[in-house]
């Protein structure tokens, strides 16, 4: 079944490479992910927030709900760890 | 159980260097909004001090100063000021996260906003310290809890 799993990475593989053609070109200003809301963020960051950063800005205040999820995701995986590693039992030299 | 190295020269080095990553901990936790930064970075800096001292000192010492229970609470204390610093704005009818509205008397709302990243960071940086160094204590293995 090896052939199998090549033609359909070889097909996916085409699939990309087609699909790679329609993506806006590296750093060009009219891409719809510049052109949506990032120039309200770099024009008015500064005067809504006093925050010359205008990443933490987005980070802290625009986006705060994403923040706030990837810091509860690495809580959760911290605490995750320490329930389960107690239990793995390993011996200590 | 991580016994102290017994080394005058990694001793003193490492009891020179710590106040200084914990300073420099600071910096990059509060200069999160005027340069690269924040809550994230500076919360793995302050870790990395508590593990350089765990390694050092012997964890029998520091679990006395630092306790790994101290480490849960501190990060889930930590998520707890970001979620309150989300919630305070409710009671004052705007939405969830909106720092304009914190009750803060005599603020334009720049700075409750300004205020309000501020205090989301330092819980940020609670939240990765206390959990980076559960993490260690849980990998080193011992009577952590």
């Amino acid at each position: 079944m090896k052939w199998l799993e090549l033609v359909v990475l070889g097909l996916f593989l085409a699939l990309l490479i087609y699909a790679e053609g329609d993506l806006p070109e590296r750093g060009d200003p009219r891409a719809p992910a510049s052109i949506h809301v990032s120039p309200s963020y770099i024009e008015q960051s500064m005067r809504d927030t006093k925050t010359p950063n205008i990443v933490t800005a987005v980070l802290a205040d625009y986006r705060g709900y994403d923040t706030l999820g990837e810091t509860l995701v690495i809580l959760a995986a911290g605490l995750a760890v320490s329930l389960i590693l107690p239990r793995v039992k390993t011996p200590r030299s | 159980m991580r016994e102290r190295y017994e080394n005058p020269i990694v001793e003193g080095v490492a009891r020179l260097m710590v106040p200084l990553i914990q300073i420099f901990a600071l910096y990059v936790i509060t200069h999160g909004q005027y340069g690269p930064g924040g809550g994230f970075q500076g919360g793995v800096i302050l870790a990395a001090s508590l593990m350089l001292l765990r390694l050092t000192l012997g964890e029998e010492y520091e679990h006395r100063r630092f306790p790994p229970s101290l480490a849960v609470l501190l990060a889930t204390s930590g998520l707890l000021l970001f979620v309150l610093a989300g919630l305070l704005p409710l009671a004052w009818g705007a939405p969830y996260l909106n720092y304009a509205y914190l009750p803060m008397p005599g603020l334009l709302e720049p700075e409750a906003r300004y205020l309000g990243i501020l205090v989301v960071e330092i819980g940020i940086g609670m939240a990765v310290w206390g959990t980076l160094v559960t993490l260690f204590d849980h990998l080193m293995g011992g009577e952590a809890q």
